[in-house]
């Protein structure tokens, strides 16, 4: 009763690594973002690159669709399975496979968990350095086909920065290594290319990445301000001072307010618009003094409270009601869409105040948690799915949030990826011949268009997010030309560019 | 008794007995997959049907009339270890482990519904584990298997090769049985040494009163000792965590019922409790009369007296022993200790108030040790995975291994008799005790 291709992939990995049965496979229909779902056909577990390969190589040959998947905490869709594809599950690809802790590098299958390379390398006073907040469930290559960021990219980069070297399965299953784990790599820069990829342009199997040195010591702050206007200028203003904190991320009041409900809870006061949390890394010798002006600096701006940890359970349990606080939306919403825009650092505080607009006007509550310091917004957008009608005014709202963002001069994401969820918002950054030229890529690796497709790049016509995309600008239209300078929209391009320089670390690689 | 398919449940949803899994309990996951990483089923088979997201996901879905109730739902519903390592880290909340039983009453109730029994679960689950009468008789065998040589004549004749190997294994391991239960050893009522500080009724358990009844009388002495007095209510019966587990929910309604009744007569201030299943079922009543008003509020009464031994000790102040206990151990955490009930501190500072003691700590000591109620029967590679991970975990030169629940005490005594080591496997409760008794000898 099953299909012949199904046969030729249990010959591959065996019976007890692939999953067929309809109802086996829906565990599958939706990643971390689950606005939207579909049936995977089959989900297979390869545990070599070269069983990566030969399922590649059969599902091209016979047209097949299929797309990879890491740990399924992605926040764009970039792993669900829009158009019946297989699923190549890396899960049990998680070893680590070498180190070299006199030259800082280490080589990992990609279902390796980010926060467990950590905790290999930790005896030797070692660490992976970008953190996503997922960072204990997520994996090495989902961080790899994201380009995903986290709290420390501030100072530390993001993933792009750290990878050096892959080796990836082609859409065709051919295998070929990219970069170089020291030096750089003459000819093009495949691996910038393939890194933030979202599994589009193939699948990395091995991935030599740096690791670093611990700092030799950290201070940790977390203050307090009534005014999120005040909070802001405090960013502005440490970075402004020639500081460059590890860290600073900012959480709302709502935000607070679901974390404290959580098992993470700090105990924030119930009457701030905002709380900031700041760390700083370096020498032993210097991180007291740094810390102090950073203190003096949320002082100057009317900060309530300002703390500084005293022990490693405290700063744990600060980072850990930062890094909760998506998962914790649960508390106060059944459902919620996380928004990754970038903005330049300086406007936070008139881009808050169109989110709040935005939320008003759609009647949906909008939580903000962010990275403040590299200007990189994750406002939440809470529904309810089970209220007809509510999912898509929040993707709706959620799309106009990012419009504001990119009037604002910046970016739709800044580490979730595009997936699903902001491909409509490509159009509305890009013009039709920057998106060609990114589709005229996407045909070199994979000229049947069947990996991941619908992902990351719009395609022409057939694709349907493109129209949806339409259908909303069409919808929206009133609200672009309500905006005051018409002509700062459409040159927005060269604007973003601009503006792109300053908030380069946290934008795509 | 069989239970009829209810007009209540949701529209075209497969769930269609009482008792289901309930939307305010699943509808707070927001899939973001922060448990994925702590458990071990996912651990060990990166499937995300056998995650916790996943099994919540498929809980949804059926209740939602998206999946029937077939292998798609009820597999993983039976692989889940009911460990709750997912509800600590959850920032979102959700009950998984009762989510979990509730799926299981369905799958119990429709196979009841179907006339598709387990005869050897349900002679177990009704038969045996309610009646303490026939806990008494099997215990009396087990002595008198292991007194009168028949076990070494079992053994050397090979006639146990009959047993499945993981039975088998087990019956190697059952510790010594001592002379009677606890519950008919204790006498009714044992006045405090000092002053009277509390009142505690001792919940004996029942694989803790047919194995381990020694960690019982340890209980009631440590208890006397820090001046609580004890009262053994002679009725009580097993705790109905077994039947949860199972699906059973009718039998533990009935277990629950009779517990409760016992222990409001018993009138003490507090329920002791020294197993962490138990303890974490006990504190769960509640869940099973959803629908029962009246039933309700006597067990949130009951529940709210419910502490396991270390916290009860920690509660009311307990004496520091004075001798010396030259040992260095290590501590493994009981899941229904640590993530169902949150215990962790009060089990280690009784530990640490040992004069002499070192305790040793293990890398995840809170990761699932396979027991699991009798998972190790039902799932025995996954559970003998889980075993030799906790295993290579114990951290070199320490003596024994503390714990605070009898199926983590088995479980670990196999894993011990497999390595060959020296090492004891003993309740928290019986390391407090050995340093009393020899606050005596000095």
């Amino acid at each position: 009763m099953r299909d012949a291709y199904i046969d030729r992939l249990v010959e591959i990995v065996g019976e007890r690594r692939c999953l067929w049965r309809p109802h086996q496979v829906k565990a599958y229909a939706c990643d971390g973002y689950t606005a939207e779902e579909g049936l995977p056909r089959a989900v297979v577990f390869p545990e070599s690159t070269d069983e990566v390969a030969r399922i590649c190589r059969y599902l091209y040959e016979n047209d097949i669709p299929y797309l990879p998947r890491g740990a399924g905490t992605g926040l764009s869709g970039g792993a669900t399975p829009t158009g019946g594809e297989v699923v190549i599950s890396l899960a049990r690809m998680n070893k680590l496979l070498a180190v070299d802790f006199d030259n800082l590098r280490a080589v990992v299958q990609p279902g390796l968990v980010n926060l467990t390379l950590t905790r290999r390398v930790s005896h030797a006073d070692c660490y992976y350095a970008p953190d996503p907040s997922s960072q204990s469930v997520c994996t090495i290559g989902g961080n790899f086909a994201e380009n995903a960021g986290g709290s420390h990219c501030l100072k530390y980069g993001v993933t792009t920065n750290h990878v050096v070297a892959a080796k990836v399965v082609l859409p065709d299953g051919d295998v070929i290594d990219v970069g170089a784990p020291f030096g750089d790599a003459p000819g093009y820069d495949l691996l910038g290319l393939l890194v933030g990829s979202e599994g589009t342009l193939g699948i990395a199997t091995e991935i030599t990445v740096r690791i670093l040195k611990k700092p030799q010591a950290l201070r940790t702050a977390l203050a307090y301000f009534d005014r999120v206007a005040d909070a802001s200028d405090t960013v502005t203003d440490i970075i402004g001072a020639g500081i460059i904190p590890a860290a600073i991320e900012m959480m709302d009041q709502l935000a607070m307010q679901a974390v404290d409900k959580s098992n993470y809870h700090v105990g924030y006061p119930t009457d701030i618009e905002a709380v900031l949390l700041i760390e700083v890394d370096g020498l032993a010798a210097g991180v007291d003094e740094v810390m102090a002006r950073v203190v003096e600096i949320c002082r100057r701006h009317r900060v309530r409270e300002v703390r500084v940890a005293q022990s490693d359970a405290e700063r744990a349990l600060w980072w850990s009601s930062r890094k909760m606080a998506f998962g914790a939306m649960g508390r106060i919403s059944p459902d919620y869409i996380v928004q990754d825009g970038v903005i330049p650092r300086t406007r936070l505080t008139e881009v808050l105040r169109k989110i709040d607009e935005v939320s008003r006007r759609y009647g949906l509550k909008i939580a903000n948690v962010f990275h403040a310091g590299d200007g990189n917004l994750h406002p939440l957008i809470l529904y309810d799915s089970r209220v007809p009608g509510e999912a898509e005014r929040a993707v709706r709202a959620g799309s106009e949030v990012l419009r504001a963002c990119v009037d604002a001069g910046g970016s739709i994401t800044g580490e979730h990826g595009v997936g699903i969820e902001k491909i409509g918002e490509m159009a509305y950054m890009f013009s039709e011949d920057e998106i060609h030229a990114q589709r005229a890529v996407k045909s070199c690796f994979d000229p049947k268009g069947i990996v991941n497709a619908g992902k990351l790049i719009p395609l022409p016509g057939r694709c349907v997010e493109v129209k949806r995309a339409r259908e909303i600008i069409e919808e929206n239209w009133q609200i672009l030309n309500s905006f005051p300078d018409q002509a700062a929209v459409q040159a927005r391009g060269a604007f973003a560019q601009e503006a792109g320089a300053e908030t380069s670390t946290s934008a795509q690689g | 008794m069989v239970n009829e398919p209810t007009a209540v449940a949701a529209k075209g949803s497969d769930f269609r007995f009482p008792d289901a899994p309930e939307e305010e309990k699943y509808s707070v996951c927001v899939h973001c997959g922060f448990c994925l990483e702590v458990c071990p089923t996912y651990q060990a088979w990166g499937d995300e049907n056998h995650s916790p997201r996943g099994r919540v996901y498929l809980i949804k879905a059926c209740a939602e009339g998206e999946l029937p109730l077939d292998e798609s739902v009820i597999d993983p519903v039976f692989t889940c270890l009911d460990c709750r390592a997912c509800e600590t880290v959850c920032p979102s909340g959700v009950q998984v482990g009762a989510l979990v039983e509730e799926a299981r009453g369905q799958v119990f109730y429709a196979r009841d519904a179907e006339g598709k029994r387990d005869p050897v679960m349900r002679f177990f689950l009704r038969g045996v584990f309610p009646r303490p009468a026939r806990l008494r008789v099997i215990r009396r065998l087990m002595r008198f298997y292991q007194k009168s040589g028949l076990q070494k004549l079992a053994r050397s004749t090979g006639v146990l090769r009959v047993l499945p190997p993981q039975v088998r294994e087990m019956e190697d391991v059952i510790p010594e049985i001592g002379r009677g239960p606890a519950i008919d050893v204790l006498p009714e009522t044992i006045a405090p040494q000092g002053e009277r500080k509390a009142t505690a009724a001792l919940f004996t358990g029942c694989v803790m009163d047919v194995f381990f009844s020694d960690v019982n009388e340890a209980t009631a002495r440590v208890l006397v000792r820090n001046g609580v007095e004890v009262r053994v209510p002679k009725d009580q019966i097993c705790c109905g965590a077994l039947q949860v587990h199972a699906g059973d929910r009718d039998m533990a309604r009935e277990m629950a019922k009779r517990n409760i009744e016992v222990f409001e007569r018993a009138g003490a201030d507090y329920v002791a409790i020294n197993a962490a299943g138990c303890g974490a079922a006990l504190k769960e009543y509640p869940e099973l009369f959803r629908d029962d008003p009246a039933w309700r509020d006597r067990a949130v009464q009951f529940s709210s007296r419910v502490r396991d031994i270390s916290q009860l000790l920690v509660e009311v102040g307990f004496d520091p022993p004075k001798a010396e206990l030259p040992m260095a151990v290590t501590y493994h955490d009981a899941c229904h200790l640590c993530h169902a009930q949150k215990i962790r501190y009060e089990p280690r500072s009784l530990l640490k108030s040992v004069p002499g003691l070192t305790l040793c700590e293990m890398p995840d000591s809170d990761r699932c040790c396979g027991s699991a109620g009798i998972y190790n029967l039902t799932h025995p590679e996954m559970a003998n995975e889980l075993l030799e991970r906790k295993m290579d975990d114990v951290p070199e030169g320490v003596d024994a291994i503390v714990m605070g629940n009898p199926g983590c005490m088995m479980q670990i005594r196999l894993g011990v008799k497999r390595r060959n080591q020296p090492l004891r496997v003993m309740h928290t409760v019986e390391v407090l005790d050995l340093a009393y008794q020899r606050e005596g000898s000095r």
